[in-house]
């Protein structure tokens, strides 16, 4: 983390995606991809992401004295940042007449870590959440200001007004917590044919607003880090020698890989046995080859802000391979703090395969703690 | 809404521990010397305790005058928010209301104080009595047939449950078997601990659309592996299960049984019973609801009721009744017993004031005072939610009983501020408000329960400080940004607070973790 500056002022980091979001408007569903940009400037998009930007800089407007911004030049964020009077310092040059592109972004996000920024805020949508996590991962706290056609990452602010007001607490409020959230991406290219497929792509560290304060009367209150520790525990504790257990991606499983002292993929599905792991970062292929039918369990965890537990970010484990380990054999673990959204709504499964999706509607248990479970409707 | 608020602030002495302001040789109280005439016999008193029982050093207290004494607990009760001293309406399911001095007068009374628990019980005829007839009382309001004192405290009451549950499942050869307990998320948070404790695995059901235990969830998971269902009914968003037998019947199919957390009752005397809602056992909260000053850990009683078939699983002893002679004594003779669960055999001061409770009040006091916490819960409701920013948890279902779970979340969205700084600028108002139980499955919550003590005035002074609160989040922020203003404590930060490895609460919790408790494991 950076050091604060003797005098008190704030350092932030504000990265604007100037193309991000511009395919929605046309009917494109994301600009990933230097063509599919031409195509849809072509079409007559307009930039929207420094519009986004600067209202989200509008909620820091009283704190002009007590922040410097730190930025590439142009449509980048320089013109957002010095026009709504921040005392504005640049890093490098943005596209100066050229269109940016995710290099752009690493490029500025890094030289921020480097100069000490406290927070980076950055308008984007999913494909700029991928840069940030191979720029700074979770070694820099970011807040995502919303402005892409694809948002399924919760690093995501639910306005550009939210993440204004979630940077200026960030900065200058009591102090708060960070989580690491998921950052999600469906591939562009199958989404334009109508397939929805999402991969996870990493982890962001964002702040956040503690939603549990404890009253005095319920006694301790219990950090995720804590509950993160009993659903592990109690995982493990389930688990039976000689069966194998494929363990799909996230934080939550590589909690329990952790616990176990195995080796693993946190964005992959691992292979485990007696405690060893036997395979890591297993395609679907991979899966079908091992697994035994009767003697195969999937243990998986509910997957962003949506309540996925299968079919988004954890393809390898594919209809097939939930038939031959029978579906029976699912254990899905969270953390309460996770699921706390969801409560009262439903789980959702979309595997590629009705008829599998339509068995696993229903009722399911999900492991929440140390010898807890909450019960959770699955829908398709 | 006519009154002003008040200008007030809180008071700080910055009060040392009282072993701090010892002085060594400082004395309350001189006592006289003893007479020559009574040392001629009795000698000087202290020889005559064997050797074994005698104590050689001085007991570790603190030396100080009697003025010192008497200003150091003003102080400390000036540091002190409590019912006697505010319009204690913010701590909902929590039942805070006001207890008749003339309660504390019975209480304190050297008949009941100078007693103790190990005297034989023909010379305590008149404290057991006042047992037994309370165990008549509750008979009345239960609709269950028998009874322990035992427990201190609510959750020690669900503890006394958990426990007859596995003595009567080890009974029928099924506790090996029956590995799951059933509760449900808006449930009081020890319906589920307390089972994990004794080494049940704890099934939580979700609510529905209205914010009920959704049946449909339940029906998929009880099964032969049930060991007990826990339910708290209303639940701690205020809302009642009127479909509550259904549960419970269902429970009975697969041999499961039917555990009532009663804790939340003071909307119910008189009105609805655990015997006809289809529970086996329950428990009322003597503290709270029955004329006992609720909270800090004080003294309480969980007092458990039990249909007569669960009688021989009851902790011992029990409060009984010799037919012939009519004098009452301890029954130890439950062979099949759940065993203690607390020592001696309840807490008397407690019992006492809600016998007196029951007693002043009669069966239509008890009814009335529910209806009345009922009305109050619902005026209060209905004025609340024209605060702006302010809305109900569930408006599917708008009614409510004696207590109501509310929402910041339009709050929050319109100003960022949520219930959290509700909770702190409140201070500077001289009340208090608290968030709610976790999890914070409703979003900024708060839950507002005005027991049948509290006048409409008392609301309407309430609900004004509510409203100006609500109204400096939207016009005024630098005030709730840097609240609380008039208060001791200003920010603090609750990630050190709620790090477990960090806080300790009492003396054995310090020395336990800084003294090696976590190390040692």
């Amino acid at each position: 983390m950076s050091c604060e500056r003797s005098d008190g002022i704030k350092r932030l980091g504000l990265i604007v995606n100037p193309v991000a979001g511009m395919g929605g408007s046309v009917g494109l569903k994301g600009t990933d991809g230097k063509d599919i940009l031409q195509e849809a400037i072509a079409l007559g998009a307009s930039p929207r992401a420094p519009l986004r930007a600067a209202e989200a800089l509008e909620e820091l407007s009283l704190r002009k004295d007590g922040i410097e911004i730190f930025v590439f030049s142009g449509d980048m964020g320089a013109s957002e940042s010095a026009s709504a009077g921040f005392r504005t310092v640049l890093l490098g040059a943005g596209s100066e007449g050229r269109l940016t592109s995710a290099d752009d972004t690493v490029m500025a996000a890094r030289l921020m870590e480097e100069a000490g920024v406290e927070l980076i805020l950055f308008a984007g949508g999913d494909g700029t959440a991928r840069d940030m996590v191979m720029a700074v991962g979770t070694r820099v706290p970011v807040v995502g200001i919303p402005a892409g056609v694809k948002i399924h990452s919760p690093v995501f602010a639910r306005n550009p007004a939210g993440a204004g007001k979630l940077a200026d607490l960030f900065l200058f409020g009591s102090p708060m917590g960070l989580e690491e959230l998921e950052v999600m991406d469906i591939d562009e290219e199958a989404f334009r044919g109508g397939i929805v497929r999402t991969s996870l792509y990493g982890y962001l560290r964002v702040p956040f607003e503690r939603r549990h304060l404890q009253g005095g009367k319920s006694g301790g209150g219990k950090s995720e880090a804590v509950e993160l520790d009993g659903v592990v525990r109690e995982a493990a504790s389930r688990m039976t020698p000689g069966v194998l257990y494929l363990v799909g991606p996230g934080s939550t499983t590589a909690a329990l890989m952790r616990r176990l002292g195995c080796e693993h993929t946190l964005l992959g599905v691992d292979a485990i046995r007696d405690g060893r792991t036997t395979g890591k970062d297993l395609s679907e292929k991979e899966i079908l080859k091992i697994v035994e039918p009767g003697n195969t369990r999937l243990i998986v965890t509910v997957i962003g802000g949506q309540g996925f537990i299968l079919g988004r970010g954890n393809q390898q484990i594919s209809p097939e391979v939930v038939r031959l380990a029978g579906k029976e054999n699912i254990m899905i673990i969270s953390t309460p703090s996770k699921l706390r959204s969801l409560i009262g709504k439903s789980l959702f499964v979309d595997t590629g395969d009705t008829l599998l999706d339509m068995e696993l509607c229903g009722y399911i248990r999900v492991i929440t703690g140390l010898g807890e479970e909450t019960i959770f409707r699955v829908e398709r | 809404m006519t009154k002003k608020l008040r200008p007030f602030h809180h008071m700080r002495w910055n009060e040392p521990i009282i072993y701090q302001l010892s002085v060594s040789g400082q004395r309350g109280i001189l006592v006289p010397e003893a007479e020559e005439e009574i040392r001629a016999i009795i000698g000087d008193g202290r020889s005559s305790i064997p050797d074994t029982m005698r104590r050689n050093d001085l007991p570790n207290l603190p030396e100080m005058a009697q003025p010192q004494v008497v200003r150091h607990f003003n102080h400390l009760s000036q540091e002190n928010l409590g019912a006697d001293s505010n319009i204690d309406i913010g701590q909902g399911t929590c039942t805070m209301k006001h207890s008749p001095k003339i309660n504390e007068i019975f209480a304190r009374s050297p008949k009941l104080a100078d007693l103790h628990p190990l005297q034989d019980p023909s010379t305590v005829q008149g404290i057991l009595e006042i047992f037994f007839r309370t165990e008549d009382l509750f008979r009345e309001i239960s609709g269950l047939d028998c009874c322990s004192l035992q427990p201190g405290g609510g959750t020690h009451g669900v503890l006394a449950l958990a426990s007859m549950v596995r003595a009567w499942h080890r009974d029928r050869g099924e506790d090996e078997s029956r590995d799951e307990v059933i509760t449900t998320i808006f449930s009081h948070p020890a319906d589920a601990a307390v089972p994990k404790v004794k080494g049940y695995r704890v099934i939580i059901l979700p609510p529905d659309e209205e914010g009920l235990p959704d049946l449909d969830a339940f029906r998929s998971v009880v099964s032969e592996r049930t060991a007990a269902i826990f339910f708290t009914n209303p639940e701690d968003t205020g809302i009642f299960n009127s479909r509550i037998r259904e549960f419970t019947d269902l429970a009975h199919e697969f041999g499961a049984l039917c555990c009532y957390d009663q804790a939340n009752a003071n909307g119910l005397l008189g009105i609805a019973r655990a015997r006809e809602a289809g529970f086996d056992m329950s428990f009322f909260n003597l503290h709270k609801t029955f004329s006992s000053p609720h909270g800090c850990g004080g003294p309480a009683t969980g007092l458990v009721m039990v249909d007569k078939k669960l009688a021989p699983y009851l902790p011992v002893p029990v409060v009984k009744q010799e037919e012939e002679s009519g004098l009452y004594y301890l029954d130890w003779d439950l062979p099949k017993s759940c065993g203690k669960v607390k020592d001696f055999f309840g807490v008397a001061p407690v019992v006492v004031r809600a016998y007196a409770w029951i007693m002043a009040l009669g069966a239509d006091g008890l009814e009335e005072a529910s209806r009345t916490a009922v009305l109050n819960n619902n005026y209060f409701m209905k004025k609340m939610l024209q605060i702006r920013g302010c809305s109900l948890s569930y408006p599917n279902h708008p009614a409510r009983i004696e207590q109501a779970r509310y929402s910041w979340e339009k709050l929050k969205e319109e100003t960022g501020f949520g219930t959290a700084d509700v909770q702190r600028r409140i201070a500077d108002f001289g009340t208090h408000y608290w968030g709610s139980h976790e999890p914070w499955v409703v979003p900024e919550p708060f839950t507002i329960e005005p027991s049948e003590s509290y006048s409409r005035e008392d609301m309407d002074e309430y609900l004004e400080i509510m409203a100006e609160i609500s109204r400096e989040c939207y016009e005024d922020p630098e005030t709730i940004r840097h609240a609380p203003h008039n208060s001791t404590v200003h920010h603090i930060d609750h990630d050190y607070f709620d790090d477990p490895g960090k806080w300790a609460i009492t003396w054995r919790e310090y020395t336990r973790k800084y003294e090696g408790y976590f190390r040692k494991r």
